[in-house]
């Protein structure tokens, strides 16, 4: 996948400056991506079962849904912004997508059952509108981003309980299925379809016009706007496309997980906030892209599967990913310090 | 009146650098008891330095610093408040989320013997002292919900009647109405006769001399005059404060110049009646093909929010656009773009992107032009290449980060995006602020080639040089309302000072 173009981003231009300065200006992408190695080459050499074909293939299908969540995170945090109802938005897609497709009788939900195809529209549209009530509230109202997608959560998180009511449902359709859980010549769907997407979202940051507006309103809201982008179009874009990579992961996790219940995506929110900034990705807006987000989903990939590995109590696993993250968080604000030093 | 006795406060050759720059040099200043002083110069003349080591907020500068005559030092604006000076910035500085009453009380409010806040006690007084201005708002309003007029008087109120012995007011009546200004001189005269010493700075040179006794003049750092206001005229402080037949440089700015008769070429942009709360009353021009338009008046006559209300970043209350004869309102800065008009603002940070090439600060402006879903970066490297050698951009590298140009450099930028589709219209505010001579020049000579190209151009500036070097016809604009035209006529530094 489009892991070897992990330590460069779409921002990145060659300049007339010493080796020094280029590695103060490079912070953000050489830190996550020694992070990687060292993560690597450490639980290697600690456990045999580590570095083989079949764990890579491990670590690959855990970081899937995260991965196709965290593209559209990547989006939001890129215009300095952050989307805090990502996993509720997953979750409440998946339960949509199995609540139109028609249940075992013993499944005690009110249901409403239609063709695959309907029920996936009808599950993109649901993910997709509650992304445009984010974007509104995010642009017409004014609410902070981080207080609004907060209430959109809860929102999300009680249409699903509404759905479900504490059931839980297991037919979704066949190509959610295929997509999720099966696989094409030893190759699980679920990993192309993270990098498919994760490449996409590539693409459109780095080759297009509303790539490039993504990273100007990030980099400078006001000189945007000064310069008569309609920010708050670009920001309702981000806001809604965070939602439908979310309602995918969603549906795809579903399938992944082999059923559709409340609080089933809860550590999601987290992991894929983790990998976005862990990857380097300015928390600032303007810095980063698809790239970084792709290294981060790696090391915590590579971290959340190495632990398992070696001996190690799983109840300080939780304390040791805490630690971790809050050191990516240090390097990204300290690597914004140095680029504007840089810079000057 | 006052000046028998020893002063109060007596300042001896005080000198302050920023960076190398002299702010103010040997500069000699004495204030006594029950005395309003006056004080007045250009932007950057020093007058706000002075106040500001003598409220405490500079405490590093060299020259004597006398208070009661006795040698002093203030090490923060605490030790200047607990000596009994009370200062009012130019900038509001007022905390809008909490109460008017918490606000007249910010640092004291009075509290019962547990320390509890006593809210009743607090917003009767705070009532009466406000009462007392003329000011009548409900005392638990949040202040940031009143206008700013309003919120300026209460943070004039705040100091004025906090006990204060030296009172020092920098441009307090700017966002002020006729009928408020004359309450704060009342009230100014009221605290002369109890004794308080008043030091009054302010561009309106009839405001200063209506209240002052004593008008001090500063021009580059030094001290020019002084003098009692009843001798003095405003046009004799006016080329006090600009130095006629002074320094060779300024000599071409005093000198007459002759204005365009009124233009008949076609009205690219008409506007109607612009209202935007207490900062624009009922303001009209039209702006023409081939004409630079130059509107002039003080910070805060409400220039800032004219050019934002042109290029739709603000709506105005009242009032209607017209571009090439069709009306228009503004939703966004992309509608407004898309109309044909453009805005370089006064501050490059607000235009550009610091961390980006060259390239990209001049294309974004006209990405949707060259690109509809994919972008071109060959072309938009060779069209920011084209501007680049036009404009005489330095170093002429489109793929440098923006933040490694100079100033001057970086405001060739700002204009540059602007340039490859031009506007119908183009809003300039401050152009050429803080810029060296030669950056100017060049600057004011890209401004006339546009002209020439039938662009029509708007420029707004608090400097009256900018203006008077690039303007085909003048506007001044005074406290929101547009208060003379100059047009076919000559004009000069100090006659558009005098209808400011």
């Amino acid at each position: 996948m489009a892991s070897s173009d992990g330590a460069t981003t779409p921002v990145d231009h060659k300049r007339p400056r010493g080796l020094g300065s280029f590695v103060r200006s490079q912070m953000r992408n050489i830190a996550p991506f020694l992070t990687l190695i060292f993560l690597s080459a450490f639980f290697a050499i600690s456990s045999p079962s580590f570095a083989t074909l079949d764990n890579l293939g491990n670590i690959l299908t855990q970081v899937s849904v995260t991965g196709v969540i965290a593209v559209g995170l990547t989006f939001v945090i890129l215009c300095a912004e952050i989307d805090l109802s990502i996993a509720s938005i997953a979750n409440v897609t998946g339960i949509a997508v199995a609540f139109f497709t028609l249940q075992d009788s013993y499944v005690n939900i009110a249901n409403l059952p239609m063709p695959g195809w309907a029920a996936i529209l009808m599950a993109l549209a649901l993910c997709a509108l509650l992304g445009l009530v984010n974007a509104l509230g995010l642009t017409m109202i004014g609410i902070p981003s981080f207080i609004m997608t907060l209430a959109m959560m809860q929102i999300a998180a009680g249409v699903s309980a509404l759905l479900v009511r504490g059931q839980i449902a297991y037919k979704i359709p066949p190509l959610i299925t295929t997509l999720g859980s099966g696989s094409i010549g030893g190759i699980p769907w679920i990993v192309i379809v993270a990098a498919v997407m994760l490449l996409g979202g590539h693409l459109v940051l780095t080759y297009t016009r509303f790539g490039r507006y993504v990273y100007m309103v990030g980099g400078n809201r006001e000189a945007a706007e000064f310069s008569g982008l309609n920010v708050k179009l670009i920001l309702g874009s981000v806001m809604v496309i965070s939602a439908v990579c979310s309602g995918i992961g969603g549906m795809l996790g579903v399938a992944h997980f082999g059923s559709a219940q409340q609080n089933e995506f809860d550590t999601y929110l987290l992991d894929s906030i983790a990998a976005v900034v862990v990857g380097g990705t300015s928390l600032f807006g303007g810095r980063g892209g698809i790239g970084n987000t792709i290294v981060g989903l790696f090391v915590l990939g590579v971290l959340n599967n190495g632990l398992d590995h070696v001996n190690i109590d799983s109840f300080l696993k939780i304390l040791i990913r805490g630690v971790i993250l809050l050191a990516a968080l240090i390097i990204n604000v300290y690597a914004q310090r140095l680029r504007e030093r840089t810079a000057d | 009146m006052s000046q028998g006795r020893s002063p109060i406060l007596e300042l001896n050759q005080i000198t302050k650098a920023f960076g190398g720059v002299e702010a103010l040099r040997g500069v000699d200043f004495a204030l006594h008891a029950g005395e309003i002083h006056g004080l007045v110069g250009e932007n950057g003349a020093g007058k706000s330095t002075l106040m500001k080591i003598i409220a405490g907020v500079h405490p590093e500068f060299s020259g004597r610093f006398m208070l009661d005559g006795k040698e002093t030092r203030f090490r923060s604006t605490r030790d200047a408040h607990a000596a009994g000076i009370g200062m009012v910035h130019q900038e509001l500085s007022v905390a809008p989320d909490l109460t008017v009453a918490e606000n007249v009380f910010l640092g004291n409010q009075p509290t019962n013997r547990l320390g509890l806040v006593q809210w009743r006690r607090m917003a009767r007084e705070a009532r009466e002292q406000l009462s007392r201005f003329g000011i009548d708002v409900d005392p638990m309003t949040r202040l940031g919900d009143l206008p700013i007029g309003l919120q300026q008087l209460i943070e004039i109120a705040r100091v004025l009647f906090s006990g204060a012995r030296i009172i020092i007011l920098d441009e307090p009546t700017s966002a002020l109405s006729p009928p408020e200004v004359e309450r704060l001189f009342a009230t100014l005269r009221k605290l002369r006769e109890e004794g308080t010493s008043i030091v009054f700075i302010s561009h309106f040179i009839e405001d200063i001399l209506r209240v002052s006794d004593t008008v001090t003049v500063f021009r580059n750092g030094r001290k020019v005059a002084e003098t009692a206001a009843a001798d003095t005229t405003k046009i004799a402080l006016i080329e006090a404060m600009i130095g006629r037949g002074g320094e060779a440089l300024e000599h071409s700015y005093t000198e007459d110049r002759m204005l365009q008769p009124s233009s008949d070429a076609s009205v690219v942009l008409k506007a109607d009646q612009l209202s935007l709360g207490r900062n624009l009353q009922d303001v009209s021009f039209e702006a023409r093909a081939g004409e630079v338009l130059g509107i002039y008046g003080f910070m805060g006559c409400g220039q800032l929010e004219l050019s934002r209300i042109l290029f739709g970043k603000l709506k105005p209350d009242g009032g209607t656009l017209a571009v090439d004869g069709s009306a228009k309102r503004f939703r966004s800065t992309a509608d407004a773009r898309r109309a044909g008009v453009a805005l370089v603002p006064e501050s490059r940070r607000a235009m550009l992107f610091h961390q980006e090439p060259v390239y990209k600060n001049i294309s974004i402006s006209i990405l949707d032009r060259i690109s509809t879903l994919l972008l071109k970066p060959a072309r938009e490297r060779e069209i920011a290449m084209r501007q680049v050698e036009q404009l005489q951009i330095r170093p002429p590298v489109v793929g440098l980060d923006l933040g490694m140009l100079s100033g001057g450099n970086q405001q060739k930028v700002a204009l540059a995006k602007w340039l490859t589709y031009p506007p119908r219209l183009l809003v300039l505010c401050e152009p050429t602020r803080g810029m060296d001579v030669g950056a100017k020049n060049d600057v004011i000579n890209i401004v006339r080639d546009l002209r020439a190209k039938g662009l029509a151009i708007i420029v707004l500036s608090t400097e009256p040089e900018t203006v008077l070097s690039l303007a085909d016809r003048i506007l001044v604009l005074k406290r929101g309302a547009v208060v003379r035209e100059f047009v076919g006529e000559a004009v000069s530094k100090d006659r558009l000072l005098e209808a400011a």
